[in-house]
Protein backbone atom coordinates (compact mmCIF):
# COMPACT_ATOMS: atom_id res chain seq x y z
CA UNK A 1 0.00 0.00 0.00
CA UNK A 2 1.31 3.66 -0.63
CA UNK A 3 1.97 6.01 1.40
CA UNK A 4 -0.99 8.24 2.36
CA UNK A 5 -0.66 11.81 1.71
CA UNK A 6 -0.44 13.07 4.83
CA UNK A 7 2.55 10.98 5.85
CA UNK A 8 4.70 12.47 2.42
CA UNK A 9 7.19 15.44 3.14
CA UNK A 10 6.21 17.39 0.21
CA UNK A 11 2.94 18.09 0.71
CA UNK A 12 4.01 19.99 3.76
CA UNK A 13 7.26 21.57 1.95
CA UNK A 14 4.48 22.93 -0.81
CA UNK A 15 2.30 24.19 1.55
CA UNK A 16 4.49 25.64 3.84
CA UNK A 17 5.88 27.47 0.41
CA UNK A 18 2.73 28.07 -0.65
CA UNK A 19 2.27 30.31 2.66
CA UNK A 20 5.54 31.53 2.43
CA UNK A 21 4.37 33.35 -0.95
CA UNK A 22 0.78 34.55 -0.38
CA UNK A 23 2.52 35.88 2.93
CA UNK A 24 4.81 38.26 0.77
CA UNK A 25 2.61 38.71 -1.53
CA UNK A 26 0.16 40.62 1.07
CA UNK A 27 3.37 42.12 2.77
CA UNK A 28 4.40 43.60 -0.58
CA UNK A 29 0.29 45.00 -1.15
CA UNK A 30 -0.92 45.69 2.12
CA UNK A 31 -1.27 49.95 2.81
CA UNK A 32 -2.28 49.82 6.69
CA UNK A 33 0.77 48.61 8.90
CA UNK A 34 -2.20 46.39 10.43
CA UNK A 35 -2.11 44.25 7.41
CA UNK A 36 1.40 44.49 7.26
CA UNK A 37 1.41 42.66 10.38
CA UNK A 38 -1.16 39.92 9.69
CA UNK A 39 0.55 39.35 6.35
CA UNK A 40 4.15 38.96 8.75
CA UNK A 41 2.38 35.96 10.72
CA UNK A 42 1.54 34.15 7.81
CA UNK A 43 5.03 34.25 6.90
CA UNK A 44 5.74 32.98 10.09
CA UNK A 45 3.51 30.40 10.04
CA UNK A 46 4.97 29.22 6.62
CA UNK A 47 7.89 29.09 8.80
CA UNK A 48 6.89 26.92 11.64
CA UNK A 49 4.80 24.59 9.09
CA UNK A 50 8.04 24.22 7.86
CA UNK A 51 10.03 23.24 10.67
CA UNK A 52 7.57 20.96 12.03
CA UNK A 53 7.26 18.97 8.66
CA UNK A 54 11.38 18.29 9.06
CA UNK A 55 11.22 17.90 12.81
CA UNK A 56 8.24 14.72 11.85
CA UNK A 57 10.47 13.31 8.94
CA UNK A 58 14.05 13.70 8.83
CA UNK A 59 14.58 14.18 12.78
CA UNK A 60 15.51 11.63 15.35
CA UNK A 61 14.77 13.82 18.51
CA UNK A 62 10.80 14.40 17.68
CA UNK A 63 10.94 17.17 20.39
CA UNK A 64 13.43 19.51 18.74
CA UNK A 65 11.34 20.96 16.11
CA UNK A 66 8.47 21.52 18.29
CA UNK A 67 10.60 23.26 21.05
CA UNK A 68 11.67 25.53 17.70
CA UNK A 69 7.79 26.83 17.58
CA UNK A 70 7.26 26.83 20.41
CA UNK A 71 9.65 29.27 20.51
CA UNK A 72 8.77 30.92 17.15
CA UNK A 73 4.99 31.29 18.44
CA UNK A 74 6.46 32.80 21.39
CA UNK A 75 8.36 35.21 19.45
CA UNK A 76 5.28 36.10 17.60
CA UNK A 77 3.24 36.76 20.43
CA UNK A 78 5.80 39.13 21.49
CA UNK A 79 6.57 41.04 18.89
CA UNK A 80 2.54 41.29 18.04
CA UNK A 81 2.51 42.93 21.00
CA UNK A 82 4.89 45.11 20.49
CA UNK A 83 3.86 46.04 16.85
CA UNK A 84 0.44 46.65 18.07
CA UNK A 85 1.00 49.60 20.59
CA UNK A 86 3.43 50.86 18.40
CA UNK A 87 0.00 51.37 15.69
CA UNK A 88 -1.80 52.52 18.78
CA UNK A 89 0.29 55.33 19.44
CA UNK A 90 1.36 55.66 15.63
CA UNK A 91 -2.39 55.93 15.16
CA UNK A 92 -2.88 58.58 17.94
CA UNK A 93 -0.29 60.74 16.75
CA UNK A 94 -0.92 60.62 12.90
CA UNK A 95 -4.74 59.77 13.09
CA UNK A 96 -3.99 57.43 10.26
CA UNK A 97 -2.12 53.93 9.85
CA UNK A 98 -1.75 53.80 5.69
CA UNK A 99 1.92 53.49 4.87
CA UNK A 100 2.35 55.81 2.88
CA UNK A 101 1.63 58.76 4.45
CA UNK A 102 3.89 58.00 7.91
CA UNK A 103 7.10 59.62 5.99
CA UNK A 104 8.23 61.02 8.73
CA UNK A 105 9.30 59.88 12.59
CA UNK A 106 8.96 63.49 13.91
CA UNK A 107 5.93 65.00 13.89
CA UNK B 1 -4.38 -1.92 10.39
CA UNK B 2 -7.71 -0.38 11.18
CA UNK B 3 -11.25 -1.64 11.58
CA UNK B 4 -12.76 0.70 10.77
CA UNK B 5 -14.11 1.17 7.02
CA UNK B 6 -12.36 3.24 5.12
CA UNK B 7 -10.84 4.64 7.58
CA UNK B 8 -7.95 6.44 5.63
CA UNK B 9 -9.84 7.77 3.51
CA UNK B 10 -11.53 9.41 5.90
CA UNK B 11 -8.30 10.87 7.40
CA UNK B 12 -6.94 11.83 3.76
CA UNK B 13 -10.19 13.49 3.23
CA UNK B 14 -9.99 15.24 6.51
CA UNK B 15 -6.18 16.34 5.61
CA UNK B 16 -7.23 17.95 2.80
CA UNK B 17 -10.17 19.47 4.45
CA UNK B 18 -7.00 21.04 6.89
CA UNK B 19 -4.96 22.06 3.54
CA UNK B 20 -7.92 23.84 2.02
CA UNK B 21 -8.37 25.65 5.23
CA UNK B 22 -4.93 27.12 5.81
CA UNK B 23 -4.65 27.89 2.25
CA UNK B 24 -7.89 29.53 1.79
CA UNK B 25 -7.86 31.49 4.89
CA UNK B 26 -4.22 32.92 4.25
CA UNK B 27 -5.72 33.93 0.72
CA UNK B 28 -8.66 35.47 2.75
CA UNK B 29 -6.04 37.30 4.68
CA UNK B 30 -4.28 39.07 2.13
CA UNK B 31 -6.86 39.47 -0.24
CA UNK B 32 -9.99 41.37 1.36
CA UNK B 33 -9.91 45.08 1.55
CA UNK B 34 -11.26 45.31 5.05
CA UNK B 35 -8.74 44.77 8.02
CA UNK B 36 -11.60 42.89 10.37
CA UNK B 37 -12.19 39.82 7.35
CA UNK B 38 -8.78 39.57 6.94
CA UNK B 39 -8.27 39.08 10.88
CA UNK B 40 -10.83 36.44 10.30
CA UNK B 41 -8.94 34.72 7.29
CA UNK B 42 -5.50 34.41 9.73
CA UNK B 43 -7.74 33.01 12.52
CA UNK B 44 -8.99 30.81 9.63
CA UNK B 45 -5.70 29.61 8.24
CA UNK B 46 -4.38 28.95 12.19
CA UNK B 47 -7.54 26.53 12.82
CA UNK B 48 -6.48 24.85 9.74
CA UNK B 49 -2.13 24.54 10.52
CA UNK B 50 -3.24 23.63 14.24
CA UNK B 51 -4.86 20.63 12.00
CA UNK B 52 -1.33 20.07 9.78
CA UNK B 53 0.25 20.04 13.18
CA UNK B 54 -2.05 17.44 14.51
CA UNK B 55 -1.32 15.46 11.29
CA UNK B 56 2.20 15.97 11.86
CA UNK B 57 2.04 13.87 15.23
CA UNK B 58 1.82 17.09 17.78
CA UNK B 59 -1.15 17.54 19.40
CA UNK B 60 0.69 19.86 21.82
CA UNK B 61 1.66 22.33 18.88
CA UNK B 62 -1.82 22.06 17.65
CA UNK B 63 -3.74 22.58 21.02
CA UNK B 64 -1.04 25.93 21.12
CA UNK B 65 -1.60 27.31 18.02
CA UNK B 66 -5.32 27.97 18.64
CA UNK B 67 -4.68 28.94 21.99
CA UNK B 68 -1.65 31.49 21.63
CA UNK B 69 -3.19 32.48 17.70
CA UNK B 70 -6.42 32.34 17.43
CA UNK B 71 -7.43 32.89 21.26
CA UNK B 72 -4.57 35.44 22.30
CA UNK B 73 -3.18 37.28 18.90
CA UNK B 74 -6.17 37.59 16.61
CA UNK B 75 -8.11 39.09 19.56
CA UNK B 76 -5.22 41.58 19.95
CA UNK B 77 -5.38 42.68 16.44
CA UNK B 78 -8.93 43.10 16.46
CA UNK B 79 -8.61 45.26 19.39
CA UNK B 80 -6.06 47.12 17.16
CA UNK B 81 -8.18 47.62 14.42
CA UNK B 82 -10.85 48.86 16.69
CA UNK B 83 -9.14 51.39 18.47
CA UNK B 84 -7.08 52.45 14.98
CA UNK B 85 -8.60 52.39 11.72
CA UNK B 86 -10.72 49.47 10.77
CA UNK B 87 -10.72 50.03 6.41
CA UNK B 88 -7.97 49.35 4.34
CA UNK B 89 -7.66 52.97 2.43
CA UNK B 90 -9.55 53.42 -0.64
CA UNK B 91 -7.19 52.99 -3.82
CA UNK B 92 -5.37 56.31 -4.06
CA UNK B 93 -3.55 54.79 -7.37
CA UNK B 94 -4.65 54.60 -10.66
CA UNK B 95 -6.22 51.39 -11.93
CA UNK B 96 -3.06 51.12 -14.18
CA UNK B 97 -0.37 51.58 -11.52
CA UNK B 98 -2.91 48.71 -8.90
CA UNK B 99 -2.66 46.34 -11.82
CA UNK B 100 0.99 47.09 -12.63
CA UNK B 101 2.19 46.67 -9.24
CA UNK B 102 -0.20 44.02 -8.07
CA UNK B 103 1.24 41.94 -10.87
CA UNK B 104 4.53 42.38 -9.80
CA UNK B 105 3.66 41.08 -6.39
CA UNK B 106 1.37 38.13 -8.05
CA UNK B 107 5.06 37.64 -9.68
CA UNK B 108 7.65 38.19 -6.93
CA UNK B 109 5.06 35.37 -5.04
CA UNK B 110 4.99 32.96 -7.47
CA UNK B 111 9.26 33.40 -8.41
CA UNK B 112 9.24 32.62 -4.13
CA UNK B 113 6.57 29.63 -4.36
CA UNK B 114 7.72 28.04 -7.85
CA UNK B 115 11.72 28.33 -6.13
CA UNK B 116 11.05 26.50 -3.11
CA UNK B 117 8.65 24.13 -4.74
CA UNK B 118 12.06 23.36 -7.11
CA UNK B 119 14.30 23.26 -3.70
CA UNK B 120 12.16 20.93 -1.47
CA UNK B 121 9.88 18.70 -3.57
CA UNK B 122 12.95 18.24 -5.96
CA UNK B 123 15.28 17.44 -3.38
CA UNK B 124 15.87 13.93 -2.03
CA UNK B 125 15.57 14.23 1.34
CA UNK B 126 16.97 10.90 3.80
CA UNK B 127 13.91 10.29 6.09
CA UNK B 128 14.69 9.00 9.46
CA UNK B 129 12.71 6.29 10.91
CA UNK B 130 14.16 5.57 13.92
CA UNK B 131 12.88 7.76 16.32
CA UNK B 132 14.51 8.45 19.77
CA UNK B 133 11.53 9.49 21.22
CA UNK B 134 7.91 9.46 20.70
CA UNK B 135 6.89 13.33 19.98
CA UNK B 136 4.54 13.03 23.24
CA UNK B 137 3.49 16.25 25.61
CA UNK B 138 5.87 13.79 28.73
CA UNK B 139 8.37 13.91 26.26
CA UNK B 140 8.45 17.55 25.10
CA UNK B 141 8.12 18.53 28.78
CA UNK B 142 11.63 16.21 29.96
CA UNK B 143 13.69 18.13 26.91
CA UNK B 144 11.75 21.71 28.26
CA UNK B 145 13.44 21.26 31.32
CA UNK B 146 16.40 19.42 30.78
CA UNK B 147 18.42 20.10 27.12
CA UNK B 148 16.28 23.37 26.52
CA UNK B 149 15.33 24.92 29.79
CA UNK B 150 17.62 28.41 28.82
CA UNK B 151 15.47 28.20 25.29
CA UNK B 152 12.10 28.12 27.85
CA UNK B 153 13.36 31.21 30.08
CA UNK B 154 14.26 33.11 27.43
CA UNK B 155 10.51 32.60 25.67
CA UNK B 156 9.23 33.99 29.55
CA UNK B 157 11.97 36.77 29.44
CA UNK B 158 11.10 38.16 25.90
CA UNK B 159 7.15 37.89 26.67
CA UNK B 160 7.80 39.97 30.00
CA UNK B 161 10.01 42.46 27.95
CA UNK B 162 7.24 43.00 25.80
CA UNK B 163 4.99 43.43 28.27
CA UNK B 164 6.69 46.15 29.59
CA UNK B 165 7.60 47.30 26.53
CA UNK B 166 4.18 47.51 24.77
CA UNK B 167 2.79 49.17 28.53
CA UNK B 168 5.64 51.82 27.96
CA UNK B 169 5.24 52.40 24.14
CA UNK B 170 1.15 52.13 24.38
CA UNK B 171 0.97 54.93 26.93
CA UNK B 172 2.89 57.89 26.28
CA UNK B 173 0.89 60.71 24.59
CA UNK B 174 -2.53 59.34 26.34
CA UNK B 175 -3.34 62.47 27.34
CA UNK B 176 -3.39 64.62 23.68
CA UNK B 177 -6.72 64.52 22.15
Amino acid sequence: MMTPLYDRLEIYLAAAAFLLAVGIYGFLRRRTLIGMLISGEIIFAAASLNLMAFNRFTVHDQTVGQIFVLFIMGLAAAEIAIALSIIIAVYRNYRSIKTRELSELND
Amino acid sequence: MSTFPAAQWIAVAIFLLCLATTAGGALFAVLTTRLIRSVCGLAMACVGLAGLYYFLHSPFLAMMEILIYVGAVCVTIVFAVMLAEPDEPKDDETSGAALFWGGMAVLVAVAVFWGLWRLGVGANWTLAHDPVNDASVKAIGVSLLTTYSLAFELISLALLVAILGALAIARTGRSKP
